[in-house]
């Protein structure tokens, strides 16, 4: 459970990034949360693992205080993958890469090599166990990066834009594998501004813009609001636009998918 | 006469045992505005390296085959000569400005050449104002935003004024908005100015409404070369790992269900219209 | 703001920002030779506040201080070593020398510090770069000068990030003996080198792709010309030097303490 209390922070050089933020974050819940590049996301997102701490207000993960634990004992409970998986990637071997984390949370050896093992064949990477991380491609990488975070098992698994720079086919395994370990009860939070990944994933929307949160609800309500998705230089999603148009035939403003815009649009088609 | 034209070239980065494509002939006239897309891998970008004689020159590597662009044969042409007539814009914003002032990185590719400091100015004030990026003359490349930064490097390519401008997923980094924008600057390019655009995107939804033309890659290979309201129609499957727009995938399900609008629409306003239309009321 | 701010470029308008590098510089290096010259102390407290005037007029007091006040830690510990060496090592005829003595050592650190200062706050790297690149050396060399510079703030952030991101790992940065903490520091060396690399491959392709070579004589949008306050500059500067290896031959200077009778 990640509670946000007001919240404020401004960076060391001045830059008031959080602007009083209070918000909750339920377990097993899966939240998005989108704005412009400077709204405050990312920032807001590091003060659940520790890396930053509120200049104002506070921050509970479970109940604790985040100013007053280390972030290596916060992370073991809140995962985060970073953007750019080069960013981390150090090791010789994909597998010295995913122990990595385990052997600083201190597990011991055998428990390090199940959940290596586990956590290879959960993303495909088996293959590649002995193989130096900087030989594979960009979409592999990510991968590497993803396992070595899931490998210790966190309760909340916090994704910072995981969907830059992937194929549809990539993005589409990504939102069915983010599903997998949502229902499997873990906390997901994403970052993003990637407006129809979200649609497919339909999560709860928290959208901030300088430094607050402008909206916080169901994707449905969030994404189809043409004011609230301008402040946050987001676009509508694509069938929402559709629908926008349409709004003067009488059509709902609130779709957002393909499957839901064909049934309404053959329903109209039927009356006529 | 072809502006760009592709003969049996096969190509094998260094150290690789794959090739990155085999056998690959492509024409592209003056004045298009291609759009190439393909899952990750597929060889695009390296497609997009070729264009400007990074490949070979750069990469070193086995190239096979012919490639004249812009009537230079690149494999006999210095990438230098090459830049005068295609410019290269890459995915990240901040690896391709060099400079301190926005001015100064305008101005790089037109310094390198050697031209005259006159004609410099002229051509910098010239890219800056149309790229929209005029006000930002003396500002750091480090404080600008991504997409600020997109359109600077836009503008520092455009100034060195090639008939041709490639782009590799240059909207990347960028948010929607911002990204919307920059495939505004890159359609006004090629819409004023004639110039001959090849865009890499994954974002077909925001990008094929400008396209003439889409080709499609796998594996190394060119699978699908046509108009963007035919080649998003085909068979799905060979569409793999490419997200066509969604108001195609509508079209697709209405005509499943016996309805078919009256053009495949490519942008969400095209669609609305269509589907009015369908509903028998009178646009305009 | 660090230390360090006082070695940066601080981007506002004054005379001394608009004075040609090439005339900066020859001034520094009067000054320089000038300091070295000199070991007493009236000369180099002379020295010392001849340039603030200088740190005034260019609207750089903050960060000047800022500097100065960093160095205080050397300041001392020359200060303390030459005075052991005076004292146990050297001959010297009173404790009010050895003090003196020591004391104008300091100053004359602190002086160089000051000057070094004042050119880099009033010298923007774009114009360094190109002042290099007018009295001669090879563009490449200016060129690797001025990119590096403004890669400085994208590599400190990229490290930062790369901290945070290990951090996130359960890296522990502080504790553990010395062999640990070193140890502790190769998850963030290394992708902050590999980033490195990969980025100055990208910038490589897209130098090349903007015409990189095309052409030997390279044209500069910005040409530095000395004006005639930049001459004057120098010639202040020049007069400086004469005028101090004249004192330095012909005047016989009193020790401070001596004056002071103490």
């Amino acid at each position: 459970m990640i509670e946000v209390e007001d919240v404020y922070f401004t960076y060391p050089n001045g830059v008031e990034a959080l602007r009083g933020v209070s918000l909750k974050i339920a377990e097993g819940e899966f939240v998005a949360i989108m704005g412009q590049n400077g709204a405050g996301k990312t920032t807001l997102v590091k003060h659940f693992n520790g890396l930053l701490k509120p200049t104002k207000g506070r921050v509970l993960i479970d109940g604790v205080d985040t100013k007053q634990v280390s972030v290596a004992k916060l992370s073991r409970k809140v995962g985060f993958v970073f953007q750019n998986p080069d960013h981390q990637l150090f090791s010789e071997t994909v597998e010295d890469e995913i122990s990595f984390a385990l052997k600083n949370f201190g597990f011991d050896n055998k428990v390090i090599g199940e959940r290596v093992d586990w956590a290879l064949n959960l993303l495909g990477l088996a293959r590649y166990r002995k193989v130096s991380p900087f030989m594979l491609s960009g979409g592999e990488r990510k991968r590497v990066a993803l396992a070595s975070v899931l490998a210790w098992d966190p309760k909340i698994l916090i994704l910072d834009e995981p969907t830059i720079g992937q194929d549809s086919y990539q993005k589409e395994r990504l939102r069915q594998f983010i599903i997998q370990m949502n229902h499997q009860g873990k906390t997901v939070i994403i970052v993003t501004h990637d407006i129809e990944f979200v649609v497919e994933c339909e999560p709860r929307v928290i959208l901030m813009s300088n430094g607050k949160v402008i909206a916080d609800g169901e994707a449905r309500k969030v994404l189809t609001d043409p004011d609230l998705i301008n402040k946050s230089s987001l676009i509508l999603p694509e069938i929402t636009q559709v629908f926008i148009n349409l709004n003067d035939l009488g059509f709902p403003r609130d779709v957002m998918g393909v499957y839901e815009a064909k049934r309404l649009i053959l329903e109209r088609l039927k009356k006529t | 006469m072809a502006i760009i034209e592709a003969e049996d070239l096969t190509y094998t980065y260094p150290f690789a045992e794959k090739s990155a494509f085999k056998n690959l002939s492509l024409r592209i006239e003056k004045g298009e505005f291609v759009l190439l897309t393909g899952p990750s891998g597929c060889g695009k970008t390296t497609l997009c390296r070729c264009l400007n004689g990074l490949i070979p020159h750069f990469y070193g590597g086995r190239l096979e085959g012919k490639l004249t662009v812009a009537g230079l044969k690149t494999t006999e042409h210095t990438i230098y000569e090459i830049a005068k007539h295609v410019g290269l814009i890459f995915q990240n914003p901040e690896n391709q400005l060099f400079a301190l002032t926005v001015e100064k990185d305008v101005a790089f590719g037109l310094e390198n050449l050697g031209l005259p400091r006159e004609e410099i100015r002229k051509r910098v004030d010239w890219a800056l104002k149309i790229t929209g990026t005029y006000d930002l003359k003396y500002r750091a490349p480090f404080e600008l935003s991504g997409g600020q930064q997109q359109r600077v490097a836009i503008a520092s390519v455009l100034a060195m004024q090639p008939e041709i401008i490639v782009l590799d997923e240059p909207t990347s980094f960028l948010d929607p908005q911002s990204a919307k924008n920059i495939l505004e600057v890159i359609h006004q390019l090629n819409r004023d100015l004639d110039i001959t655009i090849i865009l890499v995107e994954h974002r077909l939804d925001l990008a094929s409404r400008y396209a003439d033309r889409v080709i499609v890659m796998k594996d190394g290979q060119i699978v699908l070369d046509g108009e963007p309201r035919k080649v998003f129609l085909q068979e799905e499957t060979k569409l793999i790992g490419v997200g066509i727009p969604k108001v195609v995938r509508l079209y697709i399900s209405l005509r499943k269900e016996g309805v078919t609008l009256n053009r495949v629409p490519l942008s969400p306003k095209e669609a609305s219209q269509s589907i009015a239309e369908a509903l028998t009321f009178d646009r305009g | 703001m660090s230390v360090f701010d006082g070695l940066k470029f601080r981007n506002i308008s004054s005379p001394i920002h608009e004075i040609d590098p090439r005339a900066k510089f020859i001034y520094v290096c009067v000054l320089f030779v000038t300091a070295v010259l000199f070991n007493q102390i009236i000369p180099l407290l002379f020295l010392f506040f001849l340039q603030v005037p200088l740190v005034i007029i260019a609207k750089v007091k903050r960060e000047w201080l800022r500097l100065i006040k960093g160095s205080i830690f050397f300041a001392v510990l020359i200060f303390v070593m030459n005075v052991i060496s005076l004292y146990f090592y050297g001959n010297y005829s009173s404790i009010a020398y050895v003090i003196e003595h020591s004391l104008a050592m300091t100053i004359r650190f602190i002086v160089l510090i000051e000057s070094f200062s004042l050119f880099f706050l009033t010298t923007s790297p774009d114009m360094l770069g190109l002042s290099l690149e007018q009295i001669g050396v090879p563009y490449e060399f200016c060129f690797a000068f001025t990119t590096a510079i403004r890669f400085v703030p994208v590599l400190a952030e990229e490290a930062q990030i790369i901290i945070d991101a290990q951090k996130a790992r359960g890296l522990e940065l502080e504790g553990g003996n010395f062999i640990r903490r070193v140890k502790n520091y190769i998850p963030i060396l290394i992708p902050l080198i590999v980033n490195a690399i990969r980025r100055s491959l990208e910038l490589a392709e897209a130098m090349e792709s903007r015409a990189w070579g095309a052409s030997k004589k390279r044209t500069n949008l910005y040409v530095l010309k000395m004006k005639r306050r930049d001459y004057l500059f120098i010639l202040l500067s020049f007069a400086m030097l004469l005028i101090s290896i004249y004192v330095w031959m012909y005047v016989e200077i009193p020790f401070l303490y001596q004056i002071l009778q103490i």
